[in-house]
C-alpha cells in the first residue's frame, strides 16, 4: 500500500456539490498528477463536514487546514502554494467574525466546538466508498466483537444500559425495543433502517447514508443479529440519489468483504439486506406506514398495537429504527455502555444531531451532547442571527414541533425538556426565526405541509387540520376574528387527541405552541389588521413618502404590475388597487422613501 | 379502456420491468419507480399495463400513484423547475422566488408551459439548506436564488 505523505479532503455532500465540490476534486486530481504528487498526495472525497454554510470545504491532514469556500480554479493555489511550498493559503481560511482573524484548525472554531460527535464520528473523515477507510477507524470491530464474543441477550443489555433512545423523533429505549423484537417468536424476522427522511430542513439521515453508510450497515447487522433476522431492508428517499448510491457501494463492499452474507466471522450468522424506496410521503416516517409502503401500498398507518416488533412487514416481527439510531450502535458497542451513558443528560445520554438552519450565521449539520443549551448552539456553535436581526424564536421538530423563545434559551435540551416546553425533539430540526418572521404565517406554513401531507385516512387528520389551515389563512388575511382563536385552540386539542398516529397527533403544535409563545402577534393580526413583522401581505401596504422621493423612476421601472405612477423628478405614488405587494420597489428605492404601512 | 399511445416498444420495456421484479405485487412501487424514469410519467395508459401483469386492480395502482408525491400522471417539462419549500428556504424567501417562477412561466404548480419546455413544481428539502433558498433545474442545482435572479435561470435554458 502506497504510504501518502498529505490527504486532501474533500466535502461530497450535496450541500457542497451543488457548490461545484466535484468539479473542485477534479481539478485537484489534476493538479496533483501535472506535478506528479500522485505518490504522494491523496485526494478523496468524503461526507459531510457539517459546515455546509461555508461550503465547499477542503481539510488538508496531517496539518489540520480547514479551508472554507474553495471554488474549482482553487485548486492550483492550494497545490502549488501549500502542498508543494507548505503555505497555507490565508484566503481560503475561515475568518472568526468577531477578531477578524484567520483560523486554520477547525478545533478552534466556534462552530466546531461545542460539538462532539458520535453518530457523524467518520462524516468528513473517511471515504465513504472505501471500505478500507471505514475498517481502519474501528469498522465492523463491533460486529465482529457481538458475533464472537457477546450472546444476542448480552447486546441487547449492553444497548439498554447505554440508554440509546430513538432518533427519529420517538425516543423510544432501543435496547427494549430490540428485547421486545428478539421475544417474538417467528420463521423469519426483519430489521428495517427508516431513511425516510421527510421533515421539510431536516437532512441529517441523509448525511450520514451519504459519509459513513457501512456504520448503518454494521449496526443493522448486529440489531439482526440480537432479534434474530436474516434480512434487512433500508427504506429510503428516492429524493436522496446520491445516498442511494453510496449506500449500493456499501453494500456490495460489505458482501464483498464476507461481512454480509452467510456466515459472517466464520459464524453460524448470516444476514442480507435490500433496498426499497420511498416516493416522496412524510408519513411514512411512521412505523406502520413505512411498513405499508414497503409491502407496495398506500402508506397509510394502522392501530398499534399490534406493534411492528410482533407482526410488521409481511407480518412478520420487525425491528424499525432510524439512521442516526443505528449509527450510534457499532461505537456504544465499541467504547461500552457506560462511555456512552457517561454522556448526555440523565433520561437522554448520548448526543444528537441537529440541521441547524433558518436566519443563522452558520448553517450546518452539527452534532451536540444532550443537555446543551438551545443559547449554546445558536449563539456560539450557529454564530447568532443572520445580518445582527434579533433572535425571535427557533423550531425544532419540523412539523410536529413547536417554536421555543428567548425565554427558553437556557433549558438544556434532551427529549423531555423540549416536550416539557411545548416543543419536541423530533428528527432534529433545527430553523432559526428573526424579527421579520410572522409566526402565524409559520403556523400556517407548517399547517400547509400537514394537509398536504395528510394520507386522509381518519377524520381528524384529514378534516381537521384543513379547518385549522382555513382559520389560518383567514387571519393572516386579517378576516379572523377572536372566536376563530378559540375555535383554533378548541380544534386543536381535538385533533390531538383523536388522531390516528403520530402525524395527527402532533401536527396541531405548530399553532398552539406559536398561540402559547406569540398570542399578541394573533391578535394584533385580528384586533389591529397589522402583520408586526410585515409579512402577511393582505395586511400591509407600500407607500411611497413623499419628502423622501426625489422621482428617480427606479420603483416604477421595476414595479412588474406597473402600479406605481409619477414623473421624473416628481414623487410617485403606488396604485394600492393594482399593487401585488412583491416588494420589489421598497428593494430598489435607494433614498428609504418606500415604506410599509 | 385507454387508447394506448405509447409505443409498442415502451409497452415491451414496462413488461420486462414488471418481469424483472417477478411479477410481484408488493414490489408495485419499484416497478412505478422505474417506469416514471423510463417514460417521464404515469399515464393511465401505463398503469393499466402494470395492472395487467402486476395481476392488481388497475384502482389499485392509481390509489398508489396519487398518494405518492414523487409519481405524477402529468408529462414533465424537458426543463423540469423546481423550488425547495423545505422551512430553511421558506423563511429565506421561497415564496417570493416561486412567486416570480409563476409570474414569468405563467403555469401555477405542477404545470408544464404549452410549448413543453418548463414544468414548475415544489419539494421538500433538497438538503442544502445552507444555500437556501434553493431552486432545481433538472439536476443542476441553484443556491442563494433571489427573485431579482430567477429571469436569469430562466433565460439559461430558453435559448438551449
Amino acid at each position: 500500500m502506497t504510504q501518502f505523505k498529505m490527504h486532501l479532503l474533500v466535502c461530497g455532500g450535496t450541500g457542497c456539490r451543488a457548490s461545484e465540490s466535484e468539479k473542485l476534486f477534479h481539478n485537484l486530481k489534476h493538479e496533483i498528477l501535472e506535478k506528479g504528487l500522485e505518490n504522494e498526495v491523496q485526494v478523496i472525497t468524503t461526507g459531510c463536514f457539517g459546515f455546509c454554510e461555508k461550503g465547499p470545504i477542503v481539510k488538508v491532514m496531517p496539518d489540520n487546514t480547514f479551508y472554507t469556500q474553495v471554488k474549482p480554479e482553487d485548486a492550483i493555489d492550494i497545490i502549488a502554494e501549500h502542498v508543494i511550498k507548505g503555505r497555507q493559503v490565508t484566503r481560503l481560511l475561515y475568518v472568526n467574525p468577531e477578531t477578524e482573524q484567520h483560523v486554520s484548525d477547525s478545533k478552534h472554531m466556534g462552530f466546531y466546538r461545542k460539538q462532539l460527535r458520535i453518530a457523524l464520528r467518520n462524516c468528513g473523515f473517511i471515504d465513504p466508498e472505501n471500505i478500507e477507510e471505514y475498517i481502519s477507524r474501528d469498522g465492523y470491530a463491533a460486529l465482529a466483537k457481538c458475533l464472537t464474543e457477546m450472546t444476542p441477550a448480552q447486546v441487547i443489555e449492553e444497548m439498554k444500559k447505554s440508554g440509546l433512545r430513538g432518533r427519529g423523533g420517538g425516543g423510544f429505549p432501543t435496547g427494549l425495543k430490540w428485547e421486545i423484537t428478539s421475544k417474538s417468536q417467528s420463521d423469519q424476522k426483519y430489521v428495517v433502517c427508516n431513511a425516510d427522511e421527510g421533515d421539510p430542513g431536516a437532512f441529517m439521515d441523509r448525511s450520514i447514508l451519504e459519509g459513513d453508510p457501512h456504520s448503518v450497515i454494521e449496526a443493522m447487522a448486529i440489531c439482526g443479529y440480537c432479534i434474530g433476522a436474516s434480512k434487512g431492508i433500508v427504506y429510503i428517499r428516492a429524493e436522496y440519489p446520491l445516498a442511494v448510491e453510496r449506500l449500493k457501494i456499501a453494500m456490495k463492499q460489505s458482501v464483498e468483504y464476507g461481512l454480509l452474507g452467510k456466515n459472517i466471522f466464520g459464524t453460524d450468522f448470516g444476514f442480507e439486506i435490500d433496498i426499497r424506496y420511498g416516493a416522496g410521503a412524510f408519513v411514512c416516517g411512521e412505523e406502520t406506514a413505512l411498513i405499508h409502503s414497503m409491502e407496495g401500498l398506500r402508506g397509510e398507518p394502522t392501530i398499534k398495537p399490534p406493534f411492528p416488533s410482533v407482526s410488521g412487514y409481511l407480518e412478520k416481527p420487525t425491528n424499525v429504527n432510524n439512521v442516526e439510531t443505528f449509527a450510534n450502535v457499532p461505537v456504544i458497542i465499541n467504547k461500552g455502555a457506560d462511555w456512552f451513558a457517561s454522556i448526555g443528560s440523565e433520561k437522554s445520554k448520548g448526543t444528537k444531531v441537529f440541521a441547524l438552519a433558518g436566519k443563522i450565521n452558520n448553517v450546518g449539520l452539527i452534532e451536540v451532547p444532550m443537555g446543551t443549551t438551545l443559547r449554546d448552539i445558536i449563539f456560539e456553535i450557529g454564530g447568532g442571527i443572520k445580518d445582527g436581526k434579533k433572535f425571535k424564536a427557533v423550531q425544532t421538530g419540523g412539523p410536529s414541533g413547536g417554536c421555543l423563545t428567548e425565554k427558553h434559551l437556557d433549558i438544556a435540551i434532551d427529549f423531555d425538556s423540549l416536550t416539557a416546553a411545548g416543543s419536541m425533539m423530533g428528527s432534529g430540526g433545527m430553523i432559526v426565526l428573526d424579527e421579520d418572521d410572522c409566526m402565524v404565517s409559520i403556523a400556517k406554513f407548517y399547517l400547509d405541509f400537514t394537509v398536504e401531507e395528510s394520507c386522509g385516512k381518519c377524520a381528524p387528520c384529514r378534516i381537521g387540520n384543513k379547518r385549522l389551515n382555513e382559520m389560518l389563512e383567514k387571519i393572516c388575511d386579517g378576516k379572523g376574528t377572536m372566536k376563530d382563536l378559540d375555535l383554533l385552540r378548541n380544534l386543536s386539542h381535538v385533533i390531538k387527541d383523536t388522531s390516528l398516529c403520530g402525524l395527527g397527533q402532533t401536527s396541531p403544535n405548530p399553532v398552539l405552541s406559536t398561540m402559547d409563545n406569540f398570542y399578541d402577534e394573533y391578535l394584533a393580526h385580528i384586533v389591529d389588521h397589522k402583520c408586526p413583522s410585515g409579512q402577511c401581505k393582505a395586511l400591509l401596504q407600500y407607500v411611497i413618502e413623499a419628502e423622501n422621493c426625489v422621482g428617480c423612476t427606479a420603483c416604477a421601472r421595476n414595479c412588474p404590475v406597473n402600479a406605481i405612477a409619477g414623473e421624473r423628478k416628481g414623487v410617485h405614488v403606488i396604485d394600492q388597487a393594482s399593487c401585488i405587494k412583491c416588494g420589489a420597489c421598497l428593494e430598489k428605492c435607494k433614498f428609504n422613501a418606500v415604506f410599509i404601512k | 379502456m385507454a387508447n394506448i399511445k405509447i409505443s409498442e416498444q415502451k409497452v415491451l420495456q414496462i413488461e420486462a420491468i414488471c418481469k424483472e421484479f417477478n411479477n410481484e405485487k408488493g414490489e408495485l412501487i419499484n416497478v412505478l419507480h422505474k417506469t416514471q424514469s423510463l417514460v417521464g410519467y404515469l399515464p393511465a395508459e401505463v398503469q393499466e399495463i402494470i395492472s395487467k401483469n402486476l395481476n392488481c386492480s388497475l384502482a389499485h395502482i392509481y390509489g398508489v400513484v396519487t398518494f405518492y408525491s414523487f409519481f405524477t400522471m402529468i408529462p414533465k417539462g424537458e426543463f423540469p423547475i423546481s423550488i425547495c419549500m423545505g422551512t430553511a428556504c421558506y423563511v429565506r424567501g421561497a415564496e417570493k422566488v416561486l412567486d416570480e417562477f409563476k409570474r414569468i412561466l405563467n403555469v401555477p404548480v405542477g404545470q408544464t408551459t404549452p410549448d413543453g419546455k418548463f414544468s414548475l413544481s415544489c419539494l421538500r428539502c433538497v438538503g442544502a439548506c445552507g444555500l437556501a433558498p434553493v431552486v432545481m433545474v433538472g439536476e443542476k442545482v441553484y443556491g442563494r436564488v433571489s427573485p431579482d435572479g430567477v429571469k436569469d435561470i430562466i433565460k439559461e435554458y430558453k435559448q438551449a
